[in-house]
């Protein structure tokens, strides 16, 4: 199938050092300094205990939690489960949807978006 | 406090279009509003509360309220999507109950299908301001993929089938054969729910809920006032809501918010799902209808394929006859939001004015449950509790 072309991401004050370490290829998560739990999507404010959180670099590894292929829209909708625990939603890009199956290994890829800065899908590891 | 018995439905109305080109949105909540008080026997001017949610034009109740001249003296437009107006007769149970208001209206309306909107498969705008926008947007979560990954977790999980699943919509057509407004008519197989084009997999076109014009509203009243109408009496019993989302990234898509707000509901009410002669439950996908099932307790998690199979969801040959209208499957889905729906079918099961073919016999304990918003990532459940009295 031929995949979508992705929008440019919405940006906030929140999300900008995120999108701005992804244009240097950098995959960020953020984690509690108090609970010591990363979390997705990343906020200033930890979704588990209220605490204050930090960013910090992660490995880009994870398994599919769940997908759904639109096969004539051209693309595959998805969570990943990331090596750090949190899920995030993504998608599955460069891999023929036949092929994908929940609990496979997938890693990032840095996708271009339209104008704006790139964004994290995954591929078959 | 409980609202066990402390208000009741005393007037429903479905709007009977399912395609309304010729007419404004506004007139449609109007139109609605004016059907369930004449349902009821109540006139404009008894009404003293007003509730709606996201698919009235203008600002909250704002517009409304003005535009149909109500003197009400209290609002409430708390949306949590297409569940909001099973929310909203819990809502105006205890404004009832706290002694706000006497006479709620509910109304809900709108013309998707009239305006062409791609409801299912439209990827919204990111928007800076919302903030998990800036995480999804861009990766096009539409609506019949989001729910598709929860059926595909659920298969996986589970051992869920298609064949399964459509089971569901073959028990929604099995009813709308017999409504004279539903959208689609026609009796469906199995297998021609699972030779429907795939949309977003798991999920066929005819796992998919319609598009119509039209809408609802209902009318909840003070025990004082129902006694005084000519109506059956039809009580709430129990009301719950929880909203669900992707819980800091510890996403589990095995279970949604009705495992909340159905039992908070049927503990308020002093009932159990064993006891339920009649289920309404929001069908905006076939998968919708499965998760509900098993988070209300009607089976055990894991169980909603085996429970749905060989008509079970069909009034008079299965165990829990459910969305006898024809649901949002078949009948209709106004304004892409089908709580209100929900409650209005319950309402005529529990006063025996259901279509005969489909009507339970002796209905006298009813649900009506719901899944606004996105059932894969942020929705809101709802759930109600009813009794004829």
């Amino acid at each position: 199938m031929s995949e979508r072309k992705i929008t440019a991401p919405a940006n906030n004050p929140e999300s900008e050092p995120f999108y701005k370490a992804a244009e240097e290829g950098k995959f960020l998560i953020r984690r509690c300094t108090a609970c010591k739990k990363a979390h997705w999507y990343p906020r200033a404010v930890c979704p588990f205990c209220f605490g204050e959180t930090a960013w910090e670099e992660a490995s880009g590894k994870g398994v599919i939690y769940s997908y759904s292929p639109m096969r004539r829209a051209g693309y595959t909708l998805a969570y990943v489960t990331l090596a750090e625990g949190p899920t995030m939603m993504t998608n599955i890009v460069d891999t023929d949807p036949d092929s994908l199956s929940i609990g496979q290994a997938v890693k990032l890829k840095f996708v271009p978006t339209d104008g704006g800065p790139p964004v994290p899908c995954f591929t078959a590891a | 406090m409980s609202i066990n018995g402390k208000a009741y439905i005393a007037g429903a109305y479905e709007h009977p279009t399912r395609k309304a080109p010729d007419k404004s949105v506004a007139q449609l909540h109007a139109e609605c509003a004016v059907g369930a008080l004449a349902d009821a026997g109540l006139r404009k001017d008894d009404v003293d509360g007003y509730f709606c949610a996201g698919d009235a034009p203008g600002m909250g109740p704002l517009s409304m309220v003005d535009y149909m001249n109500l003197r009400v003296k209290h609002v409430d437009s708390t949306d949590i999507g297409g569940s909001s107006y099973i929310m909203a007769v819990g809502h105006a149970a205890e404004a009832i109950a706290a002694g706000k208001c006497s006479v709620a209206l509910i109304t809900l309306s709108g013309r998707p299908r009239s305006e062409g909107v791609q409801t299912g498969t439209a990827a919204r705008p990111g928007n800076p301001q919302i903030a998990d926008s800036p995480w999804e947007s861009h990766f096009a979560p539409v609506t019949t993929n989001v729910y598709g990954m929860v059926a595909k977790r659920h298969m996986h999980q589970f051992g869920t089938t298609s064949e399964q699943l459509a089971w569901i919509k073959v028990a929604a057509s099995h009813h709308a054969q017999w409504n004279e407004h539903a959208m689609l008519r026609n009796v469906v197989t199995v297998q021609e729910v699972l030779d429907s084009p795939m949309v977003s997999d798991p999920l066929h076109r005819l796992d998919c809920c319609i598009i119509s014009d039209g809408g609802g509203a209902l009318v909840v009243v003070k025990p004082e006032i129902a006694r005084q109408l000519k109506r059956p009496l039809v009580k709430i019993m129990g009301a719950a809501e929880a909203p669900k989302g992707q819980m800091g990234g510890d996403v589990d898509l095995s279970y949604c918010g009705a495992a909340w707000s159905g039992p908070a509901a049927f503990a308020e009410a002093g009932v159990k799902p064993a006891d339920m002669k009649y289920a309404s439950i929001y069908d905006s996908f076939t998968i919708t209808v499965l998760m509900q099932l098993e988070d209300l307790g009607f089976c055990a998690k894991g169980e909603g394929g085996r429970f749905v199979m060989d008509g079970n969801l069909i009034s008079g040959v299965g165990k829990l006859p459910f969305n006898t209208d024809g649901g949002g499957l078949c009948n209709n889905h106004p304004a892409n939001r089908g709580g209100i729906t929900k409650v209005i079918e319950a309402v005529r099961q529990l006063r025996g004015e259901a279509h005969p073919k489909v009507q339970v016999p002796n209905c006298d304990l009813a649900v009506a449950t719901g899944i606004g918003g996105l059932l894969g990532s942020r929705h809101g459940a709802a759930t109600v509790v009813l009794g004829r009295e």
